[in-house]
């Protein structure tokens, strides 16, 4: 596996790649990376000092927790505070801020909530016991989705009516086109890549066709995305804006069929809220009708408190890509990775939690 | 804080590890030194300079490929000592133990402690144990004490007072081994790895080191929770001084490296055993290295950076594997998996 790697981390090639990219850019060039991977990689090798100053990375709404509203935050928080409940989560989750709590700060006090590696390990719990009530707080974007659906899946073949899906599910393109539709600055596109070896790229048709935008699929190493930039350089100076491929060693045009059909089979799109973004439609994921049993929404209903907003917390301005992390004035002082004031500087993908990690220069 | 409670990555000996014991304890205890926080406390005596530090070990599983917490319980303690630049002598052992807890597995762990003890020239001298209702301690906390004796031209090992422009920085071995093998071994993971943890004591090798370079060596921190990056940081911070670290440099090895890209983790920020942070005069940066890598547990020695410009504060500066800059920054808090 390491060797593999180790070709797309030359510094060889990332220093051609980088003169090319310095000698084909027409112009200013806003680049938004969708995916919290990709932001992630460029704080931690340092790519930004590879790009000529007319090249801008902005970072997208593509960190699952990040965009995960603050009313999902505080419904887990709700259901972990039920004596029976024990709550299933990936560890990203842990720190997130409620409106008044977080789930580190509720399993301290006592609730039952235990890391996941996988969604299947939340149906695993459900079987190990049968009288709690385990419900699996289910976030990300279609990478994540299929494993959820196995998950449910596999709950109802064993016959469990003690697993209950929290889905904050969502999905890529209607958040992409939702971006553009309310004025952010964006030329182009570096499109995430593992939520399109799943999709595949014909997700990305209608963005590049519709409003004009170049869009490159990406692989996660420096060569990678250096690579897709310049794809990217080069369709803008050819006045084109098709949808390419530069990951190819993972994605296909037709991506994951089976991947694709458990998601049909088990969720249905819903218009769901974004952190930052506000309501966008049919782009969350709701567990469809046959499957109703294992919805928490409907199953375990609750009161959860009202959301309440951060002061002074940009997130929802970085998420769409008008601001900078260091543009916030919570940023580093109210605002760190041990105390998180906004979604973005939670999770290892987040842009804030990125550049606070990886300093950016 | 004080309204806060205690989270699990108040343990993770990060930055929240710090403000922590800063703000309850230290803001509490401290007489003397203030600001100076070494890995033994340097005493003043009528002999001479002893030596003091103290340790306690959680770690599940208690047997990990490579070692298991009675051997991480001496070799922890010891290689405080060792690095401040002090001989260990004694130590005390305290067992906390959950009712229900097998006195033969007990046994096994006492042995394995009395292995290590032995390699590292120290005698258990003192000791505590109590029993603790079941499912009142995780199985068995250990904590460990020990003593060490300095030479006077040493003392300034662990405050990194004398480091100063020019001076080389250098690891004993590739990183993230003991952190990746406790992680591996978890149950819920179901993995199967061939990574060894590298706990070890390092007084041999300390010692080997200083014979050789003498006051030459200016600084030695082993790099336990954290990793190698927190140490970096603690000692430009300690010095007020740049750190240049090359990335391409710093020894990982390869099943390690692997893991850590599978759960999208740093091996600057694992945990390490039997590894330590070394600074020495750049005019014994050969030697330094000789008697390293002719060590058991210096054979990987790399030299990973330079010490640069006074700077208010510290700032260690990474040249990242493909030749870009980044800031090295003490993450707050265990670094958790990414999820897709």
């Amino acid at each position: 596996m390491v060797k593999i790697i180790e070709g797309f981390r030359s510094d060889s090639i990332c220093l051609r790649l980088s003169e090319l990219i310095a000698a084909q850019t027409p112009g200013p060039l806003t680049i938004m990376e969708v995916c919290g991977g990709h932001t992630a990689a460029l704080y931690r090798y340092g790519i930004q000092s590879f790009l000529p100053p007319a090249i801008r990375m902005v970072s997208g709404p593509g960190c699952p927790v990040c965009v995960s509203d603050v009313r999902f935050v505080d419904h887990v928080i709700a259901l972990a505070r039920l004596e029976d409940v024990i709550i299933a989560t990936y560890g990203d989750l842990m720190r997130v801020p409620g409106s008044s709590s977080s789930l580190e700060r509720e399993k301290a006090a006592g609730a039952d909530i235990r890391t996941v590696w996988s969604a299947l390990d939340a149906t695993a719990l459900a079987k190990e016991f049968p009288r709690r009530r385990v419900v699996f707080a289910a976030i990300g974007f279609e990478t994540t989705i299929p494993g959820t659906a196995i998950a449910v899946l596999e709950a109802k073949r064993l016959g469990l009516d003690n697993l209950f899906v929290l889905s904050s599910h969502k999905i890529m393109p209607p958040a992409m086109s939702a971006l553009i539709d309310s004025g952010a600055q964006i030329d182009a596109y570096l499109c995430p890549g593992h939520v399109s070896v799943v999709t595949g790229s014909s997700i990305y048709e209608p963005i590049a066709a519709r409003y004009h935008k170049p869009c490159v699929i990406s692989g996660f190493e420096p060569v990678d995305i250096l690579l897709s930039i310049l794809m990217i350089v080069r369709q803008a100076a050819e006045g084109r804006s098709g949808v390419e491929i530069q990951y190819t060693r993972a994605v296909k045009p037709e991506g994951n069929s089976r991947a694709q059909a458990l998601i049909a089979e088990v969720f249905t799109p819903r218009d769901d809220h974004w952190r930052g973004l506000g309501i966008i439609s049919q782009s969350g994921m709701a567990l469809c009708d046959g499957l109703r049993q294992f919805d928490a929404e409907r199953e375990l209903t609750i009161e959860i408190e009202e959301p309440q907003a951060t002061e002074g917390c940009i997130c929802a301005l970085i998420l769409r890509g008008g601001k900078q992390p260091r543009d916030c004035p919570l940023y580093g002082n109210m605002c760190t990775p041990s105390t998180p004031a906004g979604a973005c500087m939670v999770s290892s993908e987040g842009a804030c939690a990125s550049a606070f990690r990886y300093g950016a220069l | 804080m004080k309204d806060d409670v205690i989270l699990l990555n108040h343990g993770s000996g990060t930055g929240l590890t710090t403000k922590l014991v800063e703000e309850v304890f230290l803001s509490r205890f401290r007489r003397v030194q203030p600001g100076v926080r070494c890995d033994s406390a340097i005493i003043d005596c009528a002999a001479g300079h002893l030596a003091f530090t103290t340790d306690s070990f959680v770690v599940r599983p208690r047997f990990f490929p490579g070692g298991d917490i009675g051997k991480l319980a001496v070799c922890g303690t010891v290689n405080d000592l060792a690095v401040s630049g002090a001989v260990a002598t004694v130590l005390s052992a305290a067992f906390v133990i959950e009712e229900g807890f097998s006195v033969a597995e007990l046994g096994r762990i006492a042995d394995s402690m009395a292995v290590a003890a032995s390699q590292a020239g120290v005698s258990i001298v003192t000791g505590d144990t109590k029993v603790v209702e079941r499912e009142k301690a995780d199985g068995l906390f250990i904590t460990t004490s020990g003593i060490g004796v300095i030479e006077d031209r040493y003392r300034h090992i662990g405050s990194a007072g004398f480091v100063r422009e020019g001076d080389v920085v250098l690891v004993n071995g590739c990183v993230g081994d003991h952190g990746m093998a406790v992680l591996a071994m978890r149950n819920d993971l179901h993995m199967t790895s061939a990574i060894s943890s590298d706990c070890a004591p390092l007084c041999g090798l300390v010692k080997s080191l200083l014979d050789e370079c003498g006051t030459d060596v200016v600084f030695m921190r082993d790099a336990t929770r954290g990793g190698v990056g927190t140490v970096l940081c603690e000692l430009s911070q300690m010095c007020d001084r740049e750190i240049f670290v090359d990335e391409s440099r710093l020894p990982v090895r390869g099943a390690v490296r692997s893991m850590c890209e599978m759960f999208g983790f740093d091996p600057l920020f694992i945990a390490n055993e039997g590894k330590m942070v070394v600074v020495v005069r750049p005019e014994s940066e050969k030697r330094a290295f000789a008697a390293m890598t002719s060590h058991e547990y210096g054979r990987d020695t790399a030299v990973i950076g330079r010490v640069g410009k006074a700077t208010s504060g510290g700032n260690v500066t990474m040249n990242t594997l493909i030749g870009g800059k980044r800031i090295v920054i003490v993450p707050q808090g265990d670094q958790i998996p990414r999820i897709c």
